[in-house]
């Protein structure tokens, strides 16, 4: 019995550890100036736990293995335990667990405990239910006025853009977010309903959206593409298609793009979604 | 044994009527019985709609004509809507923390045990527990009530009106088990499932609350007073610091939900705004009677209480597991002091570091990084338990009976699921994997199913004892061999579904082309959480056909050290037949060098001892020191 319940623990280490290393499923390939960082500290992270995964197990099995019941006259090692083993073992796990720790927040510090840079290419973005809006402030750079109670699905007005705010002139709204290539990008993040998340899994990146709040975060994408968008967090009945697309285009291609009116922005945004095609995802 | 004759034998009678005995009794064990009762109960209905998940998610468009008939508008067709998948999401998860993993491991075993493992007669206040249990069940009665007024039109256009309106087409709310407001904190504008459905999930969790504080109540107080002559605190078994432990968190965590869920509930009543912004726009409309409140406390509230929660699920497991251990290594526990520290240690650190579920919710970074680093400090305790049940097995004897290999199954998943925490705890990667498959498949394997693997192992363990029967060794070896492999293919995998970035709660992955690579790993758990939940059926009929037909077992039938095993199985309505049990020596004295058998009871004195404890009196506090 002992036996047997070593070699299932062990083949069940086994299986559950190459389902990592193997490879055939893992991270869609990152595009953001943040992700070779985190991904390093993800496989540190991840080696780590593995060894400690299969160390564990492995002495698991090892002891079912060897120490079962043998009769009557063979009694068990008598002992309380140690106290050296257990300060040995709490300061080698405190060392390793608190290190990752503190090796953890250098990306997060990065990317919070920073305003974005001058220059940034700023997004509003304005989540509602199963949709989202993305406010580009246009050819003059600054964002029109919006007020909820302009809000006007019918009429398209989905963030509520005060248009006798001459700043909203030049201003487009759509629900596709399209940034330049290699330059900062900040996000001005707010909801009209629930808590929506930003998340595009190449980015490495999320974010909630919060009703009521006004959220900036930054980031800079530096591949060119097309790349799925996703809600990350439960916001109702059609959460899972809440939809839409990322594109990040070269400098010159976004700046053309950001000169646009909204009727012909919206025609570029079309064929820029048929120019570019998804990722090769692993099949 | 308990010889001593010396005290006057002073019987309490057990209640000759049926309701008084078995329906509303005072007897912690029939109280004990009662919880686990429940908790079998509500697992079946949370199993029933994990598997109904599983067959929404791996077969989206497939037709299931029994859903059909019984859910018209949420499976038209028989084909699952995304409404109805996400109220299976939000019922699933309330109905298994807290009336399955909140209720057997503390409300059931803990409350059948602790008094008799520390030599009482009973619980302190045996009229609290026997309230805290009926008000439980209250509880429960009401979340169920949810799936009928928002899964039946008839009744969700009458009663379900009255509560607030329901849309017929859902089984419940839907919010997941977190309820974030304001989508559960606005009502009918949000959508499907924010009507009668979110009120009654509310009042059901706010009774659990009451329920559980009676119960924690009572766990401390007869914990601290009526301990047996020389059961002194480091004589006490680890169950019982578990189950301590376990109550002192309850103590300190559920008013914090209580007074966040009436607040939710004001907000969605009279017109609060605890948890609501002014200006939130449904439907181009604007929600006018609403100003001021913030949805991020509701998330704190929430998660102050949720964090401790978790801990409440597996601590008791841990108490288990470490007895059961120790029980079948034949050997003491290693390292019992560093093993009661541990669990102080993951308690306290574990009401520090709540803010680790919401790093991405725009709370204050810098918070975010201190919550990280607490968070990732309460790995310390947990590894210092694994070395520690590890340092047990080294040089054991082992038995390998049903409650063993669950014990162990333990150690392993417990393992498998905390260690993930390392990934989960750090800002930087939380940011890729929050709200990712990696996430459910954390807590499943770590509070979900190491937690049940614990009491499986209780189950097995004490079944002798409270039924004078043994369980089914055969079944319970068949039922852990197919559960154990069972559980690390459903969840194992999810970690994968999380790195590739497939996000929970989504009702179907057919929207998203990056996600179509994961299809074969969906199929995959599907099938394996399929056969594992059919393989429960082995241990409900071993249960049922055990009471009746299981092999007759003696008082102390494995050879086990501490208090429950001096009385007979059953033990009497008092416990001890009136003569209350003293105790000499600390719970796990196996292998003894010297000693005739190879376990030496709590009772049983020492040359040495007899002679000092002649005399003393008083009636077991910690007075009688050496």
């Amino acid at each position: 019995m002992g036996r047997a319940l070593a070699v299932i623990i062990w083949i069940l280490t086994l299986g559950s550890v190459s389902l990592f290393f193997v490879k055939k499923w893992w991270f869609p390939e990152a595009i953001s100036a943040h992700a070779a960082a985190l991904d390093r500290q993800f496989l540190l992270t991840i080696i780590v736990v593995g060894i400690a995964f299969t160390v564990a197990q492995v002495g698991l099995g090892y002891v079912v293995w060897k120490f079962r019941d043998r009769g009557p006259s063979d009694r068990a090692v008598y002992t309380h335990g140690s106290n050296r083993l257990e300060v040995v073992w709490t300061i080698v796990t405190a060392v390793v667990f608190i290190g990752l720790a503190v090796m953890g927040q250098s990306v997060w510090a990065s990317l919070h405990f920073n305003k974005a840079p001058a220059g940034s290419f700023q997004v509003e973005v304005v989540a509602q239910q199963f949709q989202w809006n993305f406010h580009y402030a246009g050819k003059d750079g600054v964002f029109g006025r919006t007020d909820p109670n302009l809000i006007d699905d019918s009429a398209l007005n989905y963030i509520g853009v005060d248009q006798t705010d001459p700043n909203a002139k030049d201003d487009v709204v759509h629900s596709v977010i399209a940034v330049p290539e290699g330059r900062p990008v900040e996000l001005i993040l707010r909801s009209r309903d629930v808590i929506h998340n930003f998340w595009v899994p190449q980015l490495r990146f999320k974010q909630d959206l919060v009703p009521g709040m006004m959220i900036r975060v930054h980031f800079t994408a530096n591949r060119p593409g097309k790349y799925e968008l996703a809600c990350a967090e439960l916001c109702g009945q059609f959460h899972y298609r809440m939809k839409s697309f990322m594109l990040v285009l070269p400098a010159d291609e976004h700046q053309a793009l950001m000169a646009l009116p909204q009727d012909q922005f919206q025609t570029r945004i079309t064929e820029l979604l048929a120019k570019y095609e998804l990722p090769a995802y692993k099949q | 044994m308990s010889g001593e004759t010396h005290e006057a034998v002073h019987r309490h009678e057990a209640p000759k009527s049926f309701i008084r005995k078995y329906i509303f009794s005072l007897d912690h064990k029939v109280i004990g019985i009662q919880y686990i009762i429940l908790a079998l109960a509500a697992v079946l209905v949370g199993m029933t709609m994990s598997v109904l998940m599983r067959l929404k998610l791996s077969w989206p468009g497939t037709s299931w004509s029994i859903l059909g008939t019984l859910f018209p508008h949420g499976a038209p067709g028989g084909v699952m809507n995304p409404e109805f998948y996400l109220s299976l999401v939000t019922m699933h998860g309330t109905i298994m923390v807290f009336f399955v993993l909140t209720t057997a491991p503390q409300g059931g075993f803990g409350n059948y045990f602790l008094p008799i493992q520390i030599g009482a007669e009973d619980m302190a206040f045996p009229f609290l527990n026997m309230m805290s249990f009926w008000v439980t069940l209250v509880g429960f009665i009401v979340i169920l009530a949810a799936i009928f007024v928002e899964g039946n039109t008839t009744i969700a256009n009458s009663v379900g009106a009255a509560l607030g309106g329901a849309s017929g087409s859902t089984v419940g709310p839907i919010g997941g088990w977190t309820g974030y407001a304001p989508l559960s904190a606005v009502g009918l504008p949000a959508g499907p499932g924010q009507g009668a459905g979110m009120n009654l999930w509310i009042v059901s969790i706010a009774i659990f609350c009451v329920g559980s504080l009676l119960g924690a109540l009572n766990f401390i107080t007869t914990l601290l007073n009526m301990r047996t002559r020389g059961m002194q605190l480091m004589r006490m078994p680890l169950t019982c610091w578990a189950w301590f432990t376990t109550a002192v968190l309850a103590l300190l965590s559920f008013p914090v939900l209580l007074g966040g869920g009436i607040l939710l509930l004001l907000d969605r009543t009279v017109g609060t705004s605890f948890f609501v912004p002014g200006g939130l726009v449904f439907g181009s409309s604007v929600l006018t009677t609403h100003t001021g409140g913030s949805p991020i406390l509701w998330q704190h509230l929430f998660w102050f209480f949720g964090h401790p929660e978790v801990y409440i699920a597996i601590l008791p497991g841990m108490g288990a597991t470490s007895h059961i251990l120790s029980t079948f290594a034949r050997k003491p526990v290693f390292g019992y002091r560093a093993m009661v520290f541990a669990i102080f240690a993951i308690g306290l650190l574990g009401f520090f570091v709540w803010g680790h579920h919401m790093f991405i919710s725009g709370m204050s970074p810098y918070s975010a990084m201190t919550f990280s680093i607490l968070t990732l400090s309460i790995g310390v305790p947990s590894a210092v338990k694994t070395f520690n049940w590890l340092g047990t097995l080294w040089g054991a004897r082992i038995r390998f009976t049903t409650p063993m290999l669950f014990a162990i199954g333990f150690v392993s998943l417990f393992v498998a699921g905390g260690i993930t925490g390392l990934v989960l705890g750090q800002t930087s990667l939380d940011l890729p994997m929050h709200d990712t498959y990696f996430v459910p498949a954390h807590f499943h394997l770590v509070m979900g199913v190491a937690s049940i693997f614990g009491m499986f192992a209780a189950t097995y363990f004490w079944f002798p004892k409270m039924f004078g029967r043994f369980m089914n060794e055969r079944l319970g070896k068949l039922h852990f061999w197919i559960t154990f492999v069972g559980v690390y293919c459903i969840f194992v995998p999810m970690h994968t579904m999380g790195m590739v970035g497939m996000p929970r709660r989504y009702a179907q992955f057919t929207e998203y082309r990056w996600l179509d690579t994961l299809h074969p790993l969906v199929v995959f758990v599907s099938i394996a959480a399929i056969i594992t939940v059919l393989t429960q059926i082995v241990f409900y009929f071993n249960l049922v056909w055990s009471v009746f037909k299981g092999k007759k077992a003696g008082q102390n039938p494995w050879e086990a050290t501490t208090l429950e095993w001096t009385t007979t199985s059953p033990p009497p309505h008092d416990n001890f037949a009136g003569v209350l049990p003293v105790v000499y020596r600390g719970p796990y004295e196996f292998a003894v060098p010297g000693a005739v058998k190879d376990f030496t009871m709590q009772t049983e004195p020492e040359a040495s001892e007899v002679a000092v404890t002649e005399g003393v009196g008083g009636n077991g506090h910690d007075v009688h020191k050496h």
